[in-house]
This record gives C-alpha cells, sequence and structure tokens, in this order.
C-alpha cells in the first residue's frame, strides 16, 4: 500500500527528526573528540584545550603505518575474524537447514545447549582456553583465535540464519528434488542465493562480535597474532601516555567496522528481526 | 507448523557445529569444573577439594559485592537503554535517504573494539584533556571519577548507554517497518490516540525484537569486562569491579584457581537461570506462539 | 449513513503530475447512494484502493472534492469522516480480548461504559462471537479476525459508509462463501453504505447493487450486475466480467448491417455513422455451433482448437476467419464434426475505439 501519509502517528510532531538527530550527535561527539585527538600533536593535546586542531598534523598516524608491529596488528586482527567469519558461517549453514528443515532425535535440546554459549562469559573461559590451546601448540596463532571466537559466533550464526531459513517455503526444497537437483546443488543454486542476505546479516554479526572482543584474543595470542586492540596498550611507556599515536590507533579500528556497516546498511535492521527466539 | 518431517539423519548437518562448539565449549567447561573441586599447592599437583571452593565463593561478601553491583548495573543500563532505544527507533525516518545515514551512523559504536570504546571515554572524560571532563570543570564540577565512586558509575552508565543503545534501536526499528501500513490505517479509523497506537499495536508487534533485545544487553551487560577494565580498572576501590573483572583478578592476577572456576560456574549459572527467566516471563506474558509473518500487498 | 460525492476527483502519487499517465486516477464524478451496496472491480493496480483510500481518507486527493451529503470533507481525516474501513489482512489488536477490540473504537470516542457493554454484546451476537468474547483475539482464524474487523466498524452506529478493501483475500475457500453471506445480511440489516473493492468478479456482483469498473485510472462502467454482462460500456468491460469473457473481433457496421469474419449479419437496430476503429463484441454464451446454418441465420465456419469440459458447461475455442472465437455449449452437447458459429444477433454489441456505440431500434 503506497499512501502519502504514512507512517505511525506521523502527524504527531514537526519535531520528531529531532530525537534521532540529538542522538546521533550524542553518539558522535566522543568518536570526534577521538578523531581530533588523534590530529592534533601531544605537545598540543597536553598544553593546549582545543575544539579542533590548530597544527594539523598525521605525524600519529604515519608513527602507525611506519612500524610493523602496529600496522601488523590490524592485519592481524583482521585475518582472525575473516577466518572466524567463514568458518562460523560455513559450519552453521547446514545446521542451520537441518533445525528449519527437520525434526531429530534431541534437536531442541541442542538448539538451546548452543544459545546457551552464547551466553558463557568470556572471561569463564579465558583460562581454559588458554590451556587447551596451549596443549596442541596453537597459541599466538590466528586460528586459535578465530576457533575461540566461534564458542559465541557460531550459535549466533546458526539462530539467524535458522530465522532466514524458515522463511523460505519447504515447497522449494521439494520442487527442486522434484526437478531433479542433487543436495549439494539445489543448496548451492537455488537455497544459498534465497537466503543471501541471511547470510550477510549473519556474517555481518560474526564480523562484529569477533571484531570487538578482546580478552580473548589477547589471552591467546604473544606477538604473531596480537590483534591491533590488544597493542594499543603499548602506547604507554616511561615517558606517559602517547595520547595522539593512541588516539591515532583507536580512529583507525574504526575504519573496519564503518565499511562493513555501509555494505549490509540495507540488512542490518531485519537481522535479528527475522532469528527466531 | 510443527509438520517438519522426523528425521535423524539432519545429524549429520548438525555434526560440524557440534564438533566445533563441543571443542570449543565442553573440553574448557571441563577444565574448569575439574578445577573447581581441586586444591592446588603447585608443582601440578592436585588434590581432591570437594565443595569447598562454591562454599567459600558463596560466602565471600567480594563474589556478593561483585555480584550485586553487576545486577544493579545491568537493571540500570536496562531501564535506560530499553526505554531510550525504543523512543528513538520510533523516532527515525521509515523511508528515504535518511533511513541509511541513521542506520549507519547508529550502528557505528557497536563495531568499535571494545577497549577502544574504554580508551575513547577514558579520553573523552578526563579533565585535562577529555571534552566531557573539561567542560564541566569550566561548569566548576569536579570531575574525577578515578576518586568518585559515583562519577565512576556515571561514567560507566554513560558509556555503556553510548555503546549499545544502538542496538536496541536498531531491534526494535527492524520490528516497527515490519508492521503493516494497514495496521495504522485500522487505528486512525479507530480513533486511537497516539499512546494507544504505542500500546496496542506498537509494543506488541515489537515484543519478539525487545525480547531479543533484553536478552542480548542483558547477558552482554552482565559479563561486561574490557570496556570498564580500560576506564576505571575496577575502582576507585572495588567500586566498578564488576563479575568478570572480579574473576579475572582472580584467576591471572592472584593464579587462585579452584575459587576462579568455582565462582566460574555459579556465574555461568547465574547468566542461565536470569536469561531462562526473562524469556519465561516475556514470553507468557504476552503472545505465546511466534507470530506468523504477515505479508504486505 | 450518508450519500457520497465525488465530483471532479483525481489523484496523482507525484508531485507535479504531467500528463495523464501521471495519475494513478483520472477524473471521476460519480454519488454513491445512501444505502447502496457497491463493488470496485478491476484488475491489480487500476486504482480501485487509490479512490478507496480518498473516501475513507487515508489518502487527500490532488485534485476534486468528496462530500459526504453536503458537506465538503475532502480534507478531514479518517476519524472526523466516521468511517468503517475493512483491510485486506485482518488488523486486529492482539494483545486485546475479541471484546475488548470491539469495545475499542467505542472508549476512544468517549462512550459510557454501560452503553458500550450494551453495544458489544449485541455485535458478539450478530457477529456468532459471543462464545469467544473473553479469548485473546491474536489465536483466533482468519475468518473470525476479519469479524473483528468488520464489527469494530459497525459497534459505531452511525457510520457513514463501511468500506472493504478485498476482505476476503486471506480467508479459506470455505469460509469465503458464509462471510460473504454474511455480509449481505449485515447491509440488509444496518443498511450502511458499503463499498466493496474486489478483483475477482464473482465477489463484485454477488456482493453489490451496482458495480464499478475500473481500468488503468479509470471508471469504465457503473452498472447493475445485468448491464455489466448484457451491455459493456467498454471492450475492456466485456472481456473482464464473464468467464470466460466476451469474443472481440474486427469488424465494421453499415446501418444495421454487422460486418464480421467476411459475413453480413443484421442486427435490428440501426448504427450512426461510424468511425474507422470498430469491434464487434458476442459473448461466448451467444454464439450457437450448428453442423451447418439454418435459414435466416448466419453461419460462419470454426475450426476448433480446444475443448475444456469445467462441469456445467463446456468452453470451445477456436477461430473463425483468422480470428479467435470462444464458444460455450452445453455439458450433454458435443462439438459438431465441421461447426458453423452463429451469433445471436440480437446480443451483438459494436464498440468504436474501445467504446460502446448503441444503436436505435
Amino acid at each position: 500500500m503506497n499512501t502519502a501519509q504514512a507512517g505511525g502517528g506521523s502527524r504527531s510532531s514537526r519535531f520528531k527528526w529531532l530525537v534521532p538527530t540529538l542522538y546521533i550527535v550524542f553518539l558522535m561527539i566522543p568518536i570526534y573528540w577521538l578523531i581530533n585527538m588523534s590530529l592534533k600533536t601531544n605537545t598540543e593535546i597536553v598544553t593546549g584545550f582545543s575544539l579542533w586542531p590548530n597544527n594539523l598534523t598525521f605525524d600519529n598516524y604515519k608513527v602507525i603505518f611506519g612500524d610493523p608491529t602496529w600496522y601488523n596488528g590490524y592485519i592481524n586482527s583482521i585475518i582472525y575474524v575473516v577466518m572466524n567469519t567463514v568458518i562460523a558461517v560455513a559450519v552453521a549453514l547446514p545446521a542451520a537447514y537441518a533445525f528449519s528443515r527437520y525434526r531429530f532425535l534431541g534437536d531442541k535440546h541442542m538448539f538451546f545447549w548452543l544459545l546457551t554459549n552464547r551466553m558463557a562469559p568470556p572471561a569463564v573461559f579465558a583460562l581454559p582456553f588458554f590451556q587447551l590451546y596451549s596443549a596442541f601448540g596453537l597459541i599466538d596463532t590466528h586460528i586459535a583465535v578465530a576457533l575461540a571466537h566461534c564458542l559465541f559466533n557460531v550459535p549466533l550464526a546458526v539462530w539467524i540464519l535458522e530465522g532466514f531459513m524458515s522463511g523460505v517455503p519447504r515447497e522449494i526444497d521439494e520442487t527442486a528434488y522434484i526437478d531433479g537437483y542433487s543436495f549439494p546443488k539445489f543448496f548451492g543454486k537455488i537455497f544459498m542465493p534465497l537466503i543471501a542476505s541471511g547470510i550477510g546479516v549473519a556474517a555481518f554479526f560474526c564480523f562484529m562480535f569477533s571484531w570487538v572482543e578482546l580478552l580473548i584474543a589477547r589471552t591467546l595470542t604473544v606477538t604473531e597474532a596480537k590483534p591491533i586492540a590488544a597493542i594499543m596498550t603499548r602506547t604507554i611507556s616511561a615517558t606517559g601516555v602517547d595520547w595522539g599515536v593512541q588516539a591515532a590507533a583507536g580512529a583507525l579500528t574504526i575504519i573496519p567496522g564503518a565499511l562493513v556497516i555501509y555494505f549490509v546498511r540495507n540488512y542490518i535492521a531485519k537481522g535479528f528481526a527475522l532469528g527466531r527466539v | 507448523m510443527n509438520n517438519k518431517p522426523f528425521d535423524n539423519k539432519a545429524w549429520f548437518f548438525v555434526l560440524p557445529v557440534f564438533i566445533l562448539v563441543a571443542i570449543s565449549a565442553v573440553i574448557p567447561l571441563m577444565t574448569v569444573v575439574n578445577y573447581s573441586v581441586q586444591d592446588s599447592f603447585g608443582n601440578n599437583q592436585f588434590f581432591w577439594a570437594g565443595t569447598e571452593w562454591f562454599t567459600e565463593v558463596l560466602n565471600s561478601d567480594r563474589f556478593r559485592d561483585s555480584l550485586v553491583r553487576n545486577l544493579t548495573f545491568s537493571a540500570i543500563i536496562l531501564c535506560i537503554e530499553i526505554p531510550l532505544g525504543i523512543a528513538v527507533a520510533l523516532a527515525m525516518p521509515r523511508k528515504g535517504i535518511w533511513v541509511s545515514v541513521c542506520l549507519v551512523l547508529m550502528a557505528l559504536p557497536l563495531l568499535i573494539p571494545w577497549n577502544v570504546v574504554g580508551t575513547i571515554w577514558l579520553i573523552f572524560g578526563r579533565a585535562d584533556i577529555g571534552l566531557l571532563g573539561f567542560t564541566l570543570a569550566k561548569m566548576g564540577i569536579v570531575f574525577n571519577y578515578g576518586q568518585s565512586w559515583l562519577q565512576a558509575w556515571i561514567i560507566i552508565i554513560l558509556m555503556d548507554v553510548w555503546h549499545w543503545t544502538s542496538l536496541v534501536v536498531l531491534l526494535c526499528y527492524s520490528g516497527l517497518v515490519a508492521i503493516p501500513e494497514a495496521y495504522y490505517q485500522a487505528a486512525r479509523i479507530d480513533g486511537a490516540s497516539r499512546w494507544k497506537v504505542f500500546r496496542y499495536i506498537q509494543l506488541p508487534k515489537m515484543q519478539r525484537v525487545l525480547l531479543i533485545a533484553i536478552l542480548l544487553r542483558f547477558m552482554d551487560s552482565f559479563m561486561i569486562y574490557t570496556e570498564p577494565f580500560v576506564l576505571t580498572g575496577g575502582g576507585p576501590g572495588n567500586t566498578t569491579t564488576f563479575l568478570s573483572i572480579d574473576l579475572v583478578k582472580t584467576a591471572i592476577g592472584q593464579f587462585d584457581l579452584g575459587p576462579a572456576a568455582a565462582m566460574s560456574l555459579i556465574y555461568f549459572l547465574i547468566v542461565l537461570l536470569l536469561s531462562w527467566v526473562f524469556y519465561t516471563v516475556m514470553t507468557n506474558y504476552g503472545m505465546d506462539a511466534p507470530e506468523k509473518r504477515e505479508v504486505e500487498s | 449513513m450518508a450519500q457520497i460525492t465525488l465530483d471532479q476527483l483525481a489523484h496523482s502519487y507525484l508531485p507535479n503530475p504531467q500528463n495523464d499517465a501521471d495519475y494513478a486516477l483520472k477524473r471521476i464524478d460519480y454519488v454513491w447512494e445512501d444505502g447502496g451496496a457497491y463493488a470496485l472491480l478491476g484488475p491489480s493496480g487500476c486504482g480501485k484502493t487509490t479512490l478507496l483510500n480518498i473516501i475513507s481518507g487515508l489518502l487527500t486527493p490532488s485534485g476534486g472534492h468528496v462530500k459526504f451529503d453536503e458537506h465538503n470533507v475532502t480534507h478531514l481525516s479518517p476519524e472526523q469522516r466516521n468511517i468503517a474501513q475493512v483491510f485486506q489482512f485482518p488488523v486486529i489488536y492482539d494483545t486485546m480480548t475479541v471484546a475488548e477490540n470491539l469495545a475499542f473504537p467505542l472508549l476512544n470516542r468517549g462512550i459510557e461504559r454501560s452503553e458500550v457493554d450494551k453495544r458489544v454484546g449485541e455485535m458478539l451476537e450478530t457477529l456468532d462471537l459471543t462464545a469467544k468474547a473473553r479469548r485473546r483475539a491474536h489465536g483466533l482464524s482468519a475468518d473470525e479476525k476479519q469479524k473483528i474487523s468488520l464489527g469494530r466498524g459497525l459497534v459505531r452506529y452511525d457510520v457513514n459508509a463501511i468500506l472493504f478493501d478485498e476482505p476476503l483475500t486471506v480467508i479459506d475457500p470455505h469460509m469465503k462463501w458464509q462471510l460473504r453471506t454474511k455480509l449481505k445480511e449485515l447491509h440488509e440489516q444496518f443498511s450502511h453504505t458499503m463499498i466493496y473493492v474486489t478483483h475477482d468478479q464473482t465477489e463484485a456482483l454477488t456482493f453489490a447493487d451496482k458495480v464499478v469498473v475500473m481500468y488503468e485510472g479509470e471508471v469504465v462502467q457503473i452498472g447493475t450486475p445485468e448491464e455489466l454482462f448484457d451491455e459493456p460500456a467498454h471492450t475492456f468491460v466485456g472481456y473482464f466480467i464473464g468467464s470466460p469473457g466476451m469474443n472481440i473481433l474486427p469488424g465494421g457496421v453499415d446501418g444495421s448491417t454487422v460486418n464480421v469474419a467476411g459475413k453480413q449479419i443484421n442486427v435490428g437496430k440501426r448504427y450512426p455513422k461510424t468511425g474507422t476503429n470498430i469491434e464487434i463484441g458476442i459473448r461466448p454464451e451467444f454464439v450457437k455451433l450448428t453442423e451447418s446454418a439454418a435459414s435466416g441465420e448466419v453461419g460462419m465456419p470454426m475450426t476448433v482448437h480446444s475443448v475444456e469440459d469445467i462441469g456445467r458447461y463446456k468452453i470451445v475455442r477456436g477461430d473463425v476467419g483468422g480470428h479467435e472465437l470462444g464458444a460455450v455449449i452445453n455439458e450433454s452437447d458435443s462439438v459438431p464434426a465441421n461447426p458453423v458459429a452463429v451469433f445471436d444477433p440480437a446480443r451483438i454489441n459494436v464498440y468504436e475505439d474501445s467504446h460502446l456505440v448503441r444503436g436505435q431500434i
């Protein structure tokens, strides 16, 4: 239906736009302050107080891009986040299909047990994870972090995908079999495109929770796979805190997230709405 | 709706997930259980300790205090974030370019690593270099969250609201845009007030996403570690030491594996129990069965 | 209850409509009589929902006026117009009980509790929902939900009109008939003005006293079901109404003689001198298939392509002189080996530029 005066209570107020606007301003000010500081010299940060940089400088960013321990942190983070996203979605796809299409022994218990893992505090698992991955000699590798993050991302991916798959009528599966499609061919050629947005949403949330998590990532890494977020603590040195570089490093961690959001912006809102409880 | 065929072969599809999660969850959990019932005097020598650690943890003021702090914190942020999130979602535009702009900007804090969130607020709140601290200082308010427990709580809550309200907004918004236009039209014809439209149409239709929002926000706020750790380190004193911070201090700081393990298990059980309570209460209060999705023409 | 007048009504969803094609609704002038049962019939996207929303006040037209009796209501909101509307998908308030749903519009209007209870009780009786009054509306079936949405309109005794927007879309087939009967019954009981939008001709023809057929934003014909069947004003109406639709063949007319498929048929009516774009319309029901034409009849040899048996009758499809033609024969009859199609001269309609041309007797 395409009515001109659409929307719930659009008559209610002409100033409705103020609420989201104020909220966004509230969100943006601290981020602006971080970027503002990253573009100042340390002297300017400590001695003067200004709402924008008086001596615009990119030196803080040059420090990060000139030092491999810094920029490797980004590469490490992105490597394990992508690995985690791929693994989580890949194993969640068949499982979600099973949950959405079949009943089987212990299905409900299994689904609930999976979800309980989303409720496991990372602090509880940090130490046992360290011991487990030590035993396999996996400490300080990307795959260790990627696998550890599966603990909470796989249940989430199964949950979201199951919701999307249940929205696809089962008749489509049956028609495909009648048309002589084998299961892998049906899944890849027909089913996956139908739930493409679901896969996008699941991947987005896996990316998000793996990218922002620090406790486990830091526990499982020493130097080789250390995430950028953990390296930031380095800026506290004998001479005090290097605020400028820390702000620049922080500002750079926002970029990958911002890019991902931009690409999935049309799906974010649908993500959880279609997931079933 | 429950006409799915019964087929145990479906287990093969679930097997990869089962193995992966079992390795990631069950083995570490067994380790925790193992520690929780043993005592160690170093040199990897362990002795059966029975339920000693559990009794000790449950009777310790330190654990109870952390638990109370954490429950208070979760309650406060739920009371702020859920209504605020609903209000922002209600006021958001429904179509046009501004929808994307709002969604992208609002989702931004959700994708910032948690320690960077802590750092942002650490800087922002400082009286010497931070906008918030500086402004308050100019107004004659002494703002030092390193000294005052109240101010420490205020800034942590502010940070959490800043960080997570958007999740509630996005969820509620997705629930709102799914309401067919005819509901609003019918309400106008029935002469319903703005409040009644919210109470009898929007709120019931958002119930499912609100349940998800409350569950996620409760679980995550109850497990919060990194942001307050970076911002206050649990201080001043122990006033912002939440369960996770306490646990990591015990386990890694003091290496008291037995009590830490017992505490972990109790902690995990509390999260499970409270999540279950939320889930049961909310699903029983409103409509029970998940709704058949309605199609709009 | 009121008489509804549409005065030079037009609507476009675009801010600055340039030409005819930009209008979802082209100029309409019409008066809906008080207490009448009308159906708005047309294919999807023909503008019927737009027209309905303009009457209910959910849309403000870009041009023209809507009048209820003598009052201009063009710029009034739906609640000020005091109308009721039933939508395609049942709209109910999930968290309320059935009785609360029915009381909702009354309580919103500040009617006293005792009066509300009395009316809700009556309405539950009328709709056969008394047993379920205390049930939560959420769990009911689609047809019961649709009855509740209708009931929310009927409890307000004074509604000016009740509008229906394809209300049977999501109702199970066996319940459709029941609900339609109930609607008819309620119309007789309360004699509200009812406007019923549908794309289903059976629904329209059984429900309404008068059917308004719309096509591409225009009203092409308003008439009783019989008029629509006998004398479609537009080839679209002929084609759209009836199953199968009317046969439309290119042809010509000269005085009282119609030329079609190379034959001349005397129709007994005189037609004024007409233009070049002439078509002949004949309903399949009035095409007779015989072995050979009797004296006085004009027979056209027909090539048969297919015969569909649909129970009480058969549809024969084929062509005469290269033009497609359908005919309806009795179930017991069989198609002759070399059939000849004979048109009933009295039932032949003549169209110029798709519009009906009337002959004089």
